[in-house]
């Protein structure tokens, strides 16, 4: 019986999650497989298990988060494996040594080596050899499961350990990043392939062409097929486009956010008020307040209102608000209301209510969809209660408003029930700081305030 | 108007909103919202059909008897 | 067309210039009489008297100086240089004189020179016979170094090179004079600025100039073997470097491999490769690898010769290991 740890991944990791295990108990496994996906502070590991054998059980669940040298699976180990270069300690003594004849306890058909190894370590002890190796290497031989005879850590064991590190390490050095080629890099921003979800096939594992290429393919298999552009083929184009700008976002973008709950008792009783006197065709919904709100706060903060192009904000004299807007098959556009800053609620609205129809139906303009210089997201009524969205570059700034919904709130020591509203920021922290955001989120607060201003 | 008038209604209200709604699917009491994924503007034009179909003013406070499919359809059949 | 040696070709380039302008001559160690250390010259003195085909003493700087010199007075000399091994007793006369005395007499003072030098090694000539020094040339401001590697160029280089107002070095590797090639029967001049796309191919670059570039195009043989298509460039022309083609090139395949037969340190792929990275950096799939010369004093030993110059196996072993 065998147990399968959490592997040190790291010099300074001290705990990983299991984001998948890739084996199931009854599952076969040898050297070198790979039988699980752990997740560390940087980026996703797949974790090769170092001996043959049967899954058992796996102890800790999909999403566990384990110290390292916990135990993650139980396996029945087969004949161990005669690693090359695997050393067997030398007897130590006062510990017996030599095969044990008769009285051998297990019977129950699995493999009991010989000599059993003392502990150091809480694992096995290993040879001179070993011991000096890892010690010239860096390694922690506490952190490693042996390949060797009896689960005693080896050479290979530690060569390759302290090979993983160094390629860590020097993958630290450049911040995270896989090593790839230039040319890789361009490519996987031309294709929108997330760089470092790509395994390397180059020269030390590092991400070349064909590295991407592939892992472009393996995301869009349909490519190879001939298409006829159907709706659904747009749709998963346009999904492909939008995760590939997302991707991007988050990669390049420092986003920092921020929330306030916003008291909308003021703006909720003047709607229904002004409401009262509109025929239909002409009443307003709560999120035409708080897009007003937002585009003229913007006014106040300009920092969060323009484009941030290779190394330059450049501010916008206008506000076109871009407003994510969801189609009913899936995907996310986000179309700009030119000026928004200065349009009444009425015209706001109308505005709203036509870019509505029009995006849906797929007839928009060009300019609506390139000249957002700040985008407005409101999944409010999909029942969220605030949404932290991802900024669309090369705008620099994401407002979001979650449900309206009513909750207590306190003032001047007396608790009353309020409509409210989370307004978040999600903010480009090369352009804007959370003081600046902050400011921003006043704003819209105090602008929900007086909604017959706006 | 019938029942039945007040649902085809309903269904060409509906149509250019959402085209892939059936009404036929919302169950018993959920809301119509909830049911075909309408936002407020959604709902609001939906509203906006309905009232220029029947002359009908359709003030906000009535708003929670349109968002069920039987509550929309009373509604729409009672005499106003 | 007709099918003649690389040698032969440079004989009928000098026949030729020596019938169309009377201001040419040719002046070396051993090219009248004896015809040529690599026969070049053979039957030249025969046709075109002593005047013109004037040997030598053994002193290189001497009749590299006298050239600059015949140079300076209107002539049009053929300075034959027996090998760049020895043009190193004229280092001083070239770097310090022919190169620079158009700067140094503020544009008064052109040196309308030609120097041929055979190049290179194989011919187990060892340590002090066998260099490939082009490089070091290319490096010195003032001059033009060429390096023809196929029986068109060999033909098509000497009159353009004759009438540059500026001092033209040419380095004829001395394992390409018995290689044959075709040549149409009224060879055209060849420009002598650019280098030329041997091959096209879309996965990798091999650059190569003078003996190196058959072991290229051997090379690419045997890659298109394994399913991969090489461009092989040969650079012609040294100083100054055709970086456009070559970067060109770089940028549709992302892979360039540059084989030298000098030694790699500070060698001439050493500056091909600077300006690959300077100019195509973001599409390069690889870093640029140079397959040069072992980095020793040229063996005598036939089989550690072998070893020590780029063949066509470490060619293809390059771009096997930049594709891996």
């Amino acid at each position: 019986m065998g147990d399968f740890t959490m592997p040190s991944l790291g010099a300074d990791m001290e705990s990983g999650k299991v984001t998948h295990w890739l084996v199931k108990p009854g599952d076969e496994v040898k050297r070198g497989d790979i039988v699980a996906v752990v997740q560390t502070e940087k980026s996703e590991i797949e974790v090769e298990i170092f001996e043959n054998g049967t899954i058992d059980e796996l102890v800790v669940p999909e999403g566990g988060r384990v110290p390292v040298g916990a135990v993650l699976a139980h396996i029945t180990t087969h004949a161990p494996v005669k690693a090359p270069g695997a050393r067997v300690s030398p007897p130590v003594p006062a510990r017996e040594t030599g095969p044990r004849e008769g009285g051998r306890p297990s019977r129950q058909g699995r493999e009991e080596p010989t000599v059993k190894p003392t502990s150091v370590h809480g694992a096995l002890v290993e040879s001179p050899l070993v011991r000096h190796l890892a010690e010239r290497l860096g390694v922690d031989l506490g952190s490693l499961s042996g390949s060797g005879l009896g689960g005693c850590v080896t050479r290979a064991d530690v060569e390759r350990a302290a090979s993983r590190s160094t390629k860590r390490e020097a993958r630290r050095e450049r911040g995270g990043r896989p090593s790839s080629s230039p040319f890789a890099r361009r490519l996987a921003d031309e294709l929108g392939v997330e760089l470092a979800r790509i395994s390397g096939t180059g020269p030390a594992g590092s991400v070349i062409e064909r590295d991407v290429r592939r892992a472009a393919l393996a995301a869009q298999p349909e490519e190879h097929e001939v298409k006829v552009a159907t709706a659904e083929d747009r749709q998963r184009a346009m999904q492909r486009a939008i995760g590939a700008l997302m991707a991007r976002s988050k990669r390049e973008v420092p986003h920092y956010y921020l929330s306030a709950t916003i008291d909308l008792s003021v703006a909720a009783s003047w709607l229904e008020q002004s409401n009262l006197d509109r025929p239909v065709s002409d009443r307003l919904v709560m999120a035409t307040l708080l897009f007003s709100a937002t585009a003229r706060a913007v006014k106040r903060v300009p920092e969060m209102n323009g484009f941030y192009v290779e190394g330059t904000f450049t501010p916008s004299e206008a506000v076109h608000l871009g407003v994510a807007i969801s189609q009913r098959s899936g995907g996310l556009i986000a179309p700009a209301i030119h000026d928004a800053d200065q349009l009444g609620l009425a015209e706001l609205m109308a505005r709203v209510k036509d870019l509505v129809i029009r995006a849906r139906s797929g007839v928009l303009r060009s300019s609506e969809m390139s000249d957002s210089t700040i985008t407005v997201t409101n999944l409010g009524d999909r029942g969220v209660e605030s949404v932290f969205g991802v900024i669309y570059p090369p705008q620099v700034a994401l407002v979001g408003f979650g449900r309206v919904r009513e909750q207590p709130w306190a003032e001047g020591g007396v608790v009353s029930v309020r409509p409210c509203v989370v307004a978040t920021l999600s903010g480009d922290h090369r352009v804007s700081d959370g003081m600046r955001g902050g400011r921003f989120l006043s704003e819209i607060e105090r602008l929900l305030q007086e909604p017959e201003k706006l | 108007m019938t029942s039945d008038e007040a649902r085809e209604l309903m269904r060409s209200v509906l149509h250019p909103i959402a085209p892939e709604a059936d009404l036929d699917e919302v169950a018993e009491g959920e809301t119509i919202q909830e049911a075909l994924d309408l936002d407020s503007i959604d709902f609001l034009q939906f509203v906006t059909g309905l009232a220029e179909a029947t002359g009908l003013e359709m003030p906000e406070r009535d708003y929670p008897q349109l968002s069920t499919v039987e509550g929309c359809v009373r509604y729409l059949t009672s005499p106003h | 067309m007709s099918l003649i040696t690389y040698r032969e070709a440079m004989r009928q380039a000098i026949r030729d210039a020596l019938i169309r302008d009377e201001r040419v001559f040719v002046m070396g160690e051993d090219v009248g009489h004896y015809g040529g250390c690599y026969a070049v010259t053979l039957g030249l003195l025969e046709e075109f008297g002593s005047e013109r085909i004037r040997d030598t003493p053994l002193s290189e700087s001497t009749f590299v100086g006298a050239g600059i010199g015949a140079a300076l007075g209107g002539m049009r000399p053929i300075v034959e240089v027996m090998t760049v091994n020895f043009s190193l007793l004229a280092l001083d006369q070239i770097m310090n004189n022919a190169a620079t005395l158009l700067y140094m007499s503020g544009g008064q003072l052109n040196v309308p020179l030609v120097i041929r030098m055979a190049t290179g090694a194989g011919r187990q000539v060892a340590a002090q016979h066998s260099h490939s020094l082009e490089g070091w040339f290319a490096h010195i401001p003032g001059l033009r170094i060429l390096a023809p590697a196929t029986v068109e160029d060999a033909r098509g280089m000497l009159w353009p090179a004759l009438n540059d107002p500026d001092p033209v070095l040419i380095f004829e590797h001395a394992m390409l004079y018995n290689v044959e090639g075709e040549l149409t029967d009224e060879p055209a001049p060849v420009d002598i600025s650019t280098a030329a796309v041997r091959r096209e191919g879309s996965d990798v670059t091999i650059i190569a100039y003078g003996g190196t570039v058959r072991t290229a195009l051997g090379a690419a043989d045997q890659l298109a073997g394994d399913g991969i298509a090489a461009e092989v460039i040969d650079l012609r022309c040294l100083r100054p470097l055709d970086t456009a083609t070559i970067v060109s090139s770089v940028a549709r395949t992302h892979r360039a491999v540059v084989v030298d037969e000098g030694w790699r340190s500070g060698s001439l792929s050493a500056e091909v490769s600077a300006r690959i990275t300077e100019e195509v950096f973001y599409d390069l799939d690889a870093p640029v690898a140079r397959v040069c010369s072992a980095e020793v004093p040229m063996p005598y030993a036939k089989h550690l010769e072998d070893e020590a110059i780029p063949q066509v196996a470490d060619v293809v072993a390059a771009v096997h290991q930049m594709r891996s």
